[in-house]
């Protein structure tokens, strides 16, 4: 781990078009190379957090810095900037391939950055190749099972090569052989991560450091075995081990 | 869906560049309806060849007949034009009908049913992708090929989603019968939109998330257009026609 930070959100506060607020001044800072996950009971904010992360939803108080860049999204050449840098898995890979085929899809962030010609393509296969995809590169995204859509989906983050990458409920609906897959591929990649999930064993498993966002601020901090440790603290926030589970 | 419709083959029909497939379409369904219907040696000639075709292409005649079924609406208003209008009658078993609607029916029909019979060579030898690349090469502008290439895509999430919510109806005991269900169809259909609609946000969101600036990507490959292949079967047609013509 290095003493740079990929990620540094200040005090960032969102309330909804319609009155409803979201974060209350969100504080939260990740290092180069760190894996942390990011738990938190439903609505506690976790979207509407990811979607600050690259300008998509703009900051309305405090700031977001991804590396050395502020995320404003006034300026859209340093938007385009952080939306190379911030790789974002969603949580439906349905709405994340939407291209005709997988190698077009994944082709399609790095094309935004400029890309074109053979250098795209060696792009395209080397991101498949990470997630264990290459021989469906020419397949259409709805030929696949869900796991192979989502590690297609990891793939299309990865072809943007990003400082940070975020991934929502990466193990939502995944099979247990799927789900192991996924980990094994998150654990090669050198990337700093933000894990987004409800799924603490995963969590556990892949993450160093884990935070709570719960009402809309970080209610805690810590690494993640003596976060696990402490089950009111959890409790408190809507958040369970699975029975059966042991440190 | 989207490619249910097309028959893997490997045949001369199939192996053709889409590009050259679409534009020898379209051209011979523009012979076909600047034929008149009383040249009807040159209809003849027209279903032969479509009968060759079918056949070269090796699409059962019984795919060719019912996937045509699917004009049966759009040509029913041709059927009624005998019975209305004015102008010269013909008694035909007891009706009484009039010759211009006859005719004028008879056109309709005749040229729509031609127009469907390639359509459905054309998706039965060509997958929807190709077509796309086809569309592409002919310089058809990209948004509406987004557009048309998003429909293909999500056609098939959008269609389960749909029977999802069919098996979700009838698992509590929703049978559809009669008018009264009506009401549960229509709820979902506008359950449906609202879903799609809100699918479309999240998918702009992943778009945008990935540098998406307005502009979709082009088709990599510069490929040469095979364009001079689709000539010839139109040129058939518009010979065939002018032909006929000129005898009757």
């Amino acid at each position: 781990m290095s003493d740079k930070f990929s990620l540094r959100v200040k005090n960032l506060a969102y309330a909804y078009p319609d009155g409803h607020q979201a974060l209350f001044g969100v504080n939260l800072e990740i290092r180069k190379g760190e894996r942390v996950a990011l738990l938190g009971p439903n609505g506690a904010g976790k979207t509407t957090l990811i979607l600050h992360l690259n300008g998509i939803i703009p900051t309305q108080q405090g700031s977001v810095t991804v590396v050395d860049t502020l995320v404003d999204p006034k300026n859209s050449e340093s938007l385009q900037h952080v939306r190379e840098k911030v790789g974002v898995v969603f949580q439906d890979p349905d709405d994340q391939l939407f291209m005709p085929t997988v190698a077009q899809d994944v082709a399609f962030g790095p094309y935004n950055s400029g890309f074109r010609g053979d250098e795209l393509t060696r792009i395209v296969d080397e991101s498949l190749e990470k997630v264990g995809m290459l021989e469906y590169r020419d397949r259409p995204p709805h030929h696949l099972s869900f796991g192979q859509r989502r590690r297609v989906a990891v793939a299309t983050v990865l072809a943007m090569s990003p400082e940070i990458l975020v991934l929502d409920e990466p193990s939502s609906n995944l099979d247990p052989a799927s789900r192991r897959e996924l980990a094994e591929i998150l654990r090669s990649l050198d990337v700093t991560v933000l894990l987004v999930t409800h799924d603490l064993p995963y969590a556990f498993e892949l993450c160093e450091r884990s935070v709570i966002l719960a009402g809309g601020v970080i209610a805690a901090d810590e690494p993640t075995a003596e976060l696990f440790a402490k089950p009111s603290l959890l409790a408190e926030h809507r958040l369970e081990l699975p029975v059966g589970f042991r440190l | 869906m989207g490619e249910r419709l097309y028959l893997h083959r490997h045949t001369f029909i199939h192996n053709l560049a889409p590009e050259t497939k679409i534009l020898s379409v379209f051209l011979f369904v523009l012979v076909v309806v600047a034929t008149p219907i009383q040249n009807y040696y040159a209809y003849i000639c027209f279903v032969l060849i479509i009968l060759a075709l079918t056949r070269l292409a090796q699409i059962p005649y019984r795919t060719l007949f019912l996937r045509s079924l699917i004009e049966v609406p759009f040509v029913l208003f041709a059927v009624l034009m005998p019975f209305f209008g004015t102008g010269e009658k013909i008694d035909f078993l007891g009706v009484n009908l009039y010759q211009a609607g006859l005719l004028a029916g008879a056109s309709i029909i005749a040229k729509g049913t031609i127009g469907v019979f390639m359509a459905i060579i054309l998706s039965a030898t060509t997958s929807a992708r190709s077509i796309l690349e086809g569309l592409a090469r002919l310089k058809i502008p990209a948004v509406i090929l987004g557009i048309a290439s998003f429909m293909i895509r999500y056609l098939n999430v959008v269609n389960d989603e749909l029977i999802r919510m069919r098996i979700a109806r009838e698992s509590r005991g929703f049978q559809a019968k009669g008018l009264r269900s009506w009401k549960v169809l229509s709820q979902t259909l506008g359950a449906l939109f609202i879903r799609s609609y809100e699918r479309g946000e999240r998918v702009y969101l992943a778009m945008l998330s990935r540098g998406f600036q307005g502009k979709m990507p082009d088709d990599n490959d510069v490929r040469e257009t095979q364009l001079r292949l689709a000539f010839v079967l139109p040129g058939i047609a518009l010979g065939t026609s002018i032909v006929t013509g000129l005898l009757i």
